[in-house]
């Protein structure tokens, strides 16, 4: 039987993985979009953990509505990453430092 | 069921390491498959506390579309690694840091606070013959019908902004334009002209 705590100290330590992973990686916008896809799992695992321990469905409906939320947020931000990409030639975070296209 | 403990562990022990992959590893590619591992890792996880639907959902949806657009981003885009990797460590004692405390706060109200709940205890039992996919596709469509259709408009205007975004027009290309086709009118295309027969010389 896996217990609640253990459930959430893993999930926190996932959340405090990808936080350390947004300071690692802060140059690379590639990898900060990965880095938030983690920290997204991680709450979508608090999320499921408490609907199934607290016997209540709804935790896991909301799963659902993050989910798309996620993948939506993804899908914008590697498109505009690519158009990023094409005007740059660069996806440093240091040299996007202008507000013109 | 002595079995869930162990496998908690090694699969528990696996999602670090490959979190840990994601954030430390050299290569973007790397760090894409990292975390297709924890993906994995976290549907097999959910399924051992019995969410199996969405266990499913997030390799079928984050695994078989969401990373394999990252790694499509990934390969098609020609990085400086040498110069985004540069001075990684300056702030990475930071990181360590931020992620310390939060850890350390999370544990501290999950372990001293106790939440106002057991949390020692285990998931809530559930009766023989439940399918977990029914009960949530039964909530989704009564309780939350509204809520999903905003979800689909959400989808629809994701793909309308990531495909206006990405499409551009190069100069020198030859491209059809297919309203200008679709628009066409025969008189358009054939000319029917009145002349005198010809005659054999």
């Amino acid at each position: 039987m896996i217990s609640l705590g253990q459930m959430l100290t893993l999930s926190s330590i996932l959340f405090a993985l990808s936080v350390a992973g947004i300071f690692v990686n802060r140059k690379n916008v590639l990898l900060l979009l990965m880095c938030i896809e983690l920290l997204l799992l991680s709450a979508n695992f608090n999320f499921v953990v408490f609907s199934r321990y607290l016997g209540q469905l709804d935790g896991q409906v909301f799963v659902f509505f993050i989910l798309t939320v996620a993948a939506a947020e993804s899908a914008i931000g590697l498109a505009i990453l690519v158009v990023l990409f094409r005007e740059r030639r660069s996806i440093n975070v240091e040299e996007l430092n202008k507000l013109s296209g | 069921m002595q079995l869930i403990q162990p496998l908690f562990y090694i699969f528990a022990t696996i999602l670090v390491l490959s979190g840990l992959g994601v954030i430390l590893s050299r290569n973007p590619v790397h760090s894409a498959l990292s975390l297709v591992l924890c993906f994995f890792t976290s549907a097999v996880l959910w399924l051992l506390i019995e969410a199996e639907f969405l266990a499913i959902v997030l390799v079928l949806v984050y695994v078989g579309a969401v990373m394999v657009l990252f790694l499509f981003v990934v390969m098609m885009l020609d990085i400086n690694l040498e110069e985004l990797r540069r001075g990684w460590t300056r702030f990475a004692w930071l990181g360590g840091l931020t992620a310390g405390l939060v850890f350390l706060e999370i544990a501290g109200v999950i372990y001293t606070k106790r939440l106002g709940i057991d949390v020692t205890q285990g998931a809530a039992p559930l009766p023989s013959g439940y399918s977990n996919t029914q009960e949530l596709g039964t909530a989704l469509f009564t309780t939350y019908a509204y809520p999903i259709q905003i979800a689909a408009m959400l989808l629809l205007v994701a793909i309308i902004a990531a495909i206006s975004l990405t499409m551009r027009r190069r100069k020198g290309h030859k491209v059809q334009d297919i309203s200008a086709q679709v628009a066409v009118q025969a008189k358009d295309r054939l000319r029917i002209i009145k002349m005198d027969p010809e005659q054999r010389p």
